[in-house]
């Protein structure tokens, strides 16, 4: 297709501009035409494929052709949704992780899946046919204004027309055929647009997520809206209670003994300057809190240096050797880089306390549509994501995002965590250089 | 001894302005944002910089980043950072901006005047200050494979304390042995450090304690 014809049609459409439009139609037509057999080809496949499963081999031709069909069906999707000038969500459920038998399950479990396999055969049958007429009424015009053209060249008797009141077999009467020109042009005139919308809106139809689909995300979303808003409603209380129990009762005390050495700075110096340098030791302290109650909500360090130089500096921070590779060309939004920053301090955190691992390494990465982080340590495995695991915690904060985890930990370790969280990077922003050492 | 100070809460820098002040040091300038800083750097050459990490526009670590400029400027202007908390990163950053006459601190330790004063001449001096929260974190951390990891407890443990600014005397003090056994340490530390035996007494501190800060 060279040209992107919307289907929309303007209030007032230049004749030269409608021709236009309907001749890239007559393209799309084509286009259509030579896809389908692509179409033809997969439903074959996986009908096959699907009749073999139950001697193994089907279940690994499945693996390549489910991912083809929903490549084929995202053509569709992408062109369907630029004809009639709108966006054709892809309707799939998240590939499930694992093993390749769990994420064909996860395949069989997703109605998304068997609407692809649904469409190959309207694709095939109603799809073709329509792009077939689409095609048919664009030739027909071109054939009858060149008939007499061909009639010439052609030996004589090949094209004789016989319309029962009228016979065309000769030269002159072949001109004859261009009253079916105004005719032909009519139809394609009017025609092909409606054709291809329809063909468009079939796919459509079909390849858009159905209403169930929609639903679960929205119950999807709902849930992990649920979960944020108790977390961080769990996180306020927190604080609370941390700068009650802490810097606010040191602050206190604080008050107290300087008022009683202000009381007793005439009639006994000695006790003054004690109650003295026991109220800078308890400002001390109460810093102490302090910071450890800012660190829980959002650390300095993310603020200045962004997830880049806040994962170097917990790397530092902790008390086992950890290499950390960052390739990271700009920022993402900030309550992702939080999120991430928490939840991989947890996995830092698991790393020392529960797997007793000797070696921690820490990769970040943007592949272009999602932040990915992946912690490995050497401990002793056997990591689990269930209740009342820092885990769960962890999965929670990135469901927010729409942010996943995954977790690979057989006995005996290696533990691998691979956080992923869709997002967009923010351009790159200057830091020394000396951040990324 | 003329210090220029950056800090942008008034009521911060008017007291360290006052304290310096009440301990013979000459306050040449105290500025609120890291432009003024360089300027009056330029404008003034003090003998030492007290510096908050946290200043305007951003808020961020701009003071950090003006010291380590600053430094390019005019390598080995002694310069102390202050912070509301400190990072190993950042300690790293500073320390690699240049031979010692650096320091570190968290601002807590304002409080106690004596050994704060007592910093910013060191840091004056040539030497290195790290704040014993960064020091004791490094203590903590399990040496990697690199010369580090050739030492004993007690060699780290002094060399931590050598990272703080003291002098031998002091160490010896804070772990009850004699001055003598210190010095010993020291030496081991250096050699197994690879440092430079000729090497005068405070750089070879400098880099013994950079060493272990990028182990």
């Amino acid at each position: 297709m060279t040209a992107t014809p919307a289907l929309a049609v303007p209030r007032k459409e230049r004749l030269t501009a409608g021709l236009r439009r309907r001749v890239a139609l007559t393209g799309v037509s084509l286009g259509y035409v030579l896809l389908a057999p692509l179409a033809l080809v997969v439903l074959c496949l996986v009908t096959t494929s699907v009749s073999l499963v139950p001697v193994g081999v089907g279940l690994v031709l499945l693996l390549a052709l489910v991912p083809l069909t929903a490549q084929l069906a995202g053509l569709h999707r992408r062109i369907a949704g630029r004809l009639l000038g709108v966006t054709v969500p892809t309707p799939y459920a998240p590939d499930r992780r694992g093993s390749w038998w769990s994420r064909l399950r996860g395949w069989a479990a997703d109605p998304a899946r068997w609407r692809d396999l649904a469409w190959t055969y309207v694709s095939v049958t109603l799809g073709w046919t329509l792009a077939w007429l689409g095609l048919g009424l664009g030739l027909a015009v071109v054939w009858y204004a060149a008939f007499p053209a061909v009639f010439a060249l052609t030996p004589d008797g090949t094209l004789a027309n016989d319309y029962g009141f009228v016979t065309l077999d000769t030269q002159s009467e072949s001109f004859l055929q261009w009253v079916l020109v105004p005719v032909a042009l009519a139809a394609w005139w009017w025609l092909e647009p409606l054709l291809v919308r329809w063909i468009a809106q079939l796919d459509r139809a079909v390849l858009a997520p159905s209403r169930a689909s929609l639903e679960r995300r929205v119950a999807e979303v709902s849930q992990s809206r649920a979960e944020s808003i108790d977390h961080s409603a769990a996180e306020l209380r927190r604080i609370e209670r941390d700068l009650h129990d802490g810097a606010q009762a040191r602050l206190v005390a604080l008050g107290m003994n300087l008022g009683l050495a202000a009381e007793l700075l005439e009639n006994d110096p000695d006790a003054a300057a004690r109650l003295l340098a026991e109220a800078r030791t308890v400002t001390t302290s109460a810093l102490g809190d302090l910071r450890s109650v800012v660190r829980g909500i959002h650390p300095p360090v993310l603020a200045d240096r962004g997830l880049a130089g806040a994962i170097q500096a917990l790397a530092l921070d902790m008390s086992l050797p950890v290499s950390v590779t960052i390739v990271l060309p700009g920022r993402p939004p900030a309550p992702v880089e939080s999120a991430v920053y928490f939840a991989t301090s947890e996995l830092l955190a698991n790393a020392v306390r529960h797997a007793s691992a000797r070696r921690v390494a820490i990769d970040v990465g943007h592949d272009g549509r999602a932040l990915r982080v992946v912690v490995t340590d050497d401990g002793v495995g056997g990591a689990a994501v269930g209740a009342g695991s820092g885990l769960t915690g962890v999965a929670r904060r990135l469901a927010a995002f729409d942010g996943t985890m995954d977790v690979v930990s057989p006995a005996g370790g290696p533990t691998t965590v691979s956080l992923e969280v869709p997002c967009a990077l923010s351009s790159p922003r200057t830091s020394p250089s000396s951040a990324t050492d | 001894m003329r210090v220029v100070i950056a800090e942008d809460l008034a009521l911060l820098r008017d007291g360290l302005t006052r304290l310096l002040e009440a301990y013979g040091f000459d306050v040449v300038a105290a500025v609120a944002d890291a432009d003024a800083l360089a300027s009056a750097l330029r404008a003034h050459e003090p003998d030492v910089a007290v510096v908050d990490v946290r200043m305007p526009p951003t808020f961020t670590d701009e003071g950090l980043r003006a010291a380590i400029t600053a430094r390019e400027e005019r390598p080995g202007l002694p310069v102390l950072v202050l912070s509301q908390y400190v990072e190993q990163l950042y300690a790293r950053e500073l320390l690699g901006s240049g031979d010692g006459a650096v320091g570190y601190l968290l601002k807590d330790r304002v409080a106690d005047v004596v050994t704060f004063v007592e910093a910013v001449r060191s840091v004056a001096a040539g030497g290195t200050v790290l704040d014993p929260e960064v020091v004791s974190a490094l203590i903590a951390r399990a040496p990697g494979d690199g010369p580090v990891a050739r030492l004993t407890p007690r060699e780290r443990e002094v060399l931590g304390l050598m990272a703080e600014g003291r002098s031998n005397a002091a160490i010896a003090a804070a772990l009850f042995v004699t001055e003598k056994a210190i010095s010993k340490h020291t030496s081991n530390i250096f050699m197994k450090l690879d440092l430079d035996p000729d090497d005068d007494g405070s750089n070879r501190r400098v880099m013994a304690v950079i060493t272990y800060l990028q182990a």
